[in-house]
């Protein structure tokens, strides 16, 4: 088996065992814990004060463009992994290729830093 | 047998998930089963011994794209649970003419002959692939960079338009 | 039927290593800030159950395990009891990558993936879907808004910890853990091209510690200000598997520090006689807290019993070197106190630093550290390039 199949088949099997040791703790706690069911334990929690209102309530359009803004970064960092491993056998050139790359997202991070999308207020 | 039981056993992690997401009238877990289809396509890109893109497809899609997706959902009315209505009046025409479409694939799929691979996949780790990207497809590289950017600008453009 | 046996030796390592993570990780990691913010507070932390408190968290786990689960009102059951299972697994997924030292012939290490920081990034963004859907399924606009304000913390600051990995793998020329740590028997990274070494450290360890929602970046959990944030409704074990999701994921950006950065599992590369200096230097330390008037301040002895292990430990490589046994000591030996230095490290600025407000964080995140980190990459391509 190739090792790249065997390094995720490993990890596979990591993420299977991981849920079903996560669980036993659960299980444990289902045959031991007591189940008194009360209407006031399932009120949900606002600090002694009956909750009012629905859960949800209007966001701001704030948590869309960070992540927005994240994801744009997150496919350049992608583009930085294999350049950073090949970069000094491919000469000088190869360089300059990354710095034109990241000198264009680097405008689109100072235009959304002008345009306010990386405010919070 | 190895490797069809695991393209199996992926299929259906993707395909199951895949149908929740359309049929699921609960929006938020419509957008969590996407996870196990993407996990899924990680899956096929191991089998296939693309290393990198496996790892880009979890660091991107189940870490970065859904969580967009449930930022988005959570700001509009389906983050308070109201049931989303996922079936409308044309279901039997669409039903109609997506399985026509399955029959037409299948029919090509039979009747077409597959040439089997031979020899080992070409090497997909990422020392070629940056390789690649830095010396023949060097053009490409660069105007990605101006699509990212667009998307950015666009996406601030839209979102800010609202206020 | 090798794949069978392979699947064995990955079961009973998963075993072993989520066995690790939940006793010492979690259970101890627990004690250990509980009695590290005791000292630091002048106080002395658990010290009644068992010898020191050493049995403090063994308790609290059975306490746990009998606490009843309470689901709130119209949360969503299914979604609400994934949530925790998500950030447990993902946390001790990290580990997979995680390489202890070397031994028996190989490396001790689960497995070597050839992207191994890639791997390790996917993972850490794994635990924000955890806590994303724990906030909204908890039907609780607190635990919603604790839930969203802490993804965005996480998604805002998994850029700078990408940028930190990268410089690292820049230097070493491979994406892979083991391949980082062999090329730094040269010198630890840390110092390498300074001080953009110590600058990428330094982001790399802002960022860890805002992945982790730690102080001086808790905002979205501060037990003050959102109550529990995202985890608010949770009781019982599903909180305790919040808690060592949490903890998993703190010593796994530790080891992962200790690994870019300060040489991994190799022992420093010193000459004998600065080891017998900072022996020298321990045994002072020691014979001052233990001697002076110093000796009566109770809570000194766990200083008194540090310098006493860092003098040990410089005597051992001082007589190892003299003997000329290379390396002195196992290499997982240096690779725990380089985990456990980090840790401390991190406790250690819990107590120190004032919370950041939630504006002031992402503001360092996008407007200083993403910014100086991409600097630090390209100014490190630019030496690197030019030193050919």
């Amino acid at each position: 088996m190739p090792k790249v199949v065997l390094d995720w088949l490993y990890v596979g099997v990591f993420a299977v065992v991981g849920v079903v040791l996560a669980v036993v703790p659960l299980v444990v706690v289902w045959l031991l814990a007591p189940r008194l069911s009360l209407p006031q334990k399932r009120l949900t929690y606002e600090s002694g004060v009956v909750p009012f209102g629905q859960a949800w309530a209007q966001f701001n359009v704030r948590y869309y463009l960070f992540a927005l803004v994240f994801v744009v970064f997150d496919v350049e960092v992608i583009y930085l992994y294999p350049w950073a491993i090949v970069f000094r056998q491919l000469g000088a050139f190869a360089f300059y290729e990354m710095v034109i790359f990241l000198g264009i997202l680097l405008v689109g991070l100072a235009y959304a830093w002008r345009k306010g999308a990386l405010e919070w207020v | 047998m190895g490797e069809l039981a695991a393209f199996i056993v992926l299929s259906l992690v993707i395909l199951i998930p895949a149908v929740i997401v359309v049929t699921s009238r609960n929006i938020v877990r419509s957008a969590l089963s996407l996870v196990p289809t993407f996990l899924g396509v990680t899956g096929f890109y191991i089998m296939l011994q693309a290393e990198f893109v496996a790892g880009i497809q979890v660091l991107i899609y189940a870490g970065a794209i859904t969580v967009l997706i449930l930022f988005v959902i959570m700001l509009t009315e389906g983050g308070s649970g109201v049931d989303v209505r996922q079936m409308n009046e044309q279901v039997p025409l669409g039903a109609t003419a997506a399985l026509w479409l399955a029959f037409l694939i299948l029919v090509v799929l039979f009747r077409t002959q597959w040439p089997a691979a031979s020899g080992q996949p070409p090497a997909y780790n990422a020392a070629t692939i940056g390789s690649a990207f830095l010396s023949s497809y060097v053009l490409i590289f660069e105007v990605t960079s101006l699509v990212l950017l667009l998307s950015l600008i666009g996406a601030i453009v839209i979102a800010r338009r609202e206020e | 039927m090798s794949t069978f046996v392979e699947i064995l030796k990955a079961i009973g390592l998963a075993v072993l290593i989520f066995t690790f993570l939940a006793v010492v990780g979690a259970m101890y990691g627990v004690y250990l800030e509980r009695k590290i913010s005791g000292w630091i507070q002048v106080r002395y932390g658990p010290m009644h159950v068992g010898r020191w408190g050493l049995l403090q968290t063994i308790a609290d786990t059975i306490k746990l395990l009998q606490k009843e689960h309470i689901t709130p009102r119209r949360a969503d059951v299914m979604i609400f009891n994934t949530a925790p299972i998500i950030v447990a697994v993902a946390g001790l997924l990290d580990w997979v990558v995680i390489p202890f030292g070397t031994g028996f012939g190989r490396y001790l290490v689960v497995r070597d993936i050839n992207i191994g920081v890639v791997y390790f990034a996917a993972m850490a963004s794994l635990t924000v879907i955890g806590i994303l859907t724990a906030g909204w399924a908890s039907n609780n606009k607190y635990a919603l808004l604790g839930g969203l304000r802490s993804a965005s913390q996480m998604i805002s600051y998994e850029i700078p910890l990408a940028l930190g990995l990268l410089w690292a793998a820049m230097i070493a020329g491979t994406l892979s853990t083991v391949g980082i740590v062999e090329a730094q028997r040269g010198g630890w990274f840390l110092f390498k091209v300074p001080p953009l070494g110590f600058l990428a450290a330094l982001l790399f360890l802002a960022a860890a510690t805002a992945e982790v929602n730690r102080v001086p970046f808790d905002l979205p959990e501060a037990e003050s200000e959102l109550v529990a944030g995202y985890f608010a409704e949770y009781t019982g074990m599903r909180f305790a598997l919040f808690q060592l999701g949490e903890y998993a994921e703190m010593y796994a950006m530790s080891a992962m520090a200790a690994i870019l950065f300060l040489g991994g599992w190799l022992e420093p590369n010193m000459p004998q006689w600065v080891w017998a200096l900072l022996g020298i230097g321990a045994l002072a330390m020691a014979a001052f807290i233990r001697f002076s008037v110093l000796r009566q301040v109770m809570l000194v002895r766990p200083i008194l019993a540090l310098a006493v292990l860092g003098a040990v430990i410089c005597g051992l490589m001082v007589l190892g070197i003299g003997l000329g046994r290379t390396p002195v000591l196992p290499s997982i030996v240096w690779f725990f106190i380089k985990l456990f230095a980090l840790v401390f490290f991190l406790m250690w600025m819990r107590w120190t630093y004032p919370r950041l407000r939630l504006d002031q964080l992402l503001n360092l995140s996008w407007k200083v550290l993403l910014p100086v980190g991409l600097l630090n990459i390209l100014l490190t391509g630019l030496l690197l390039t030019v030193a050919q």
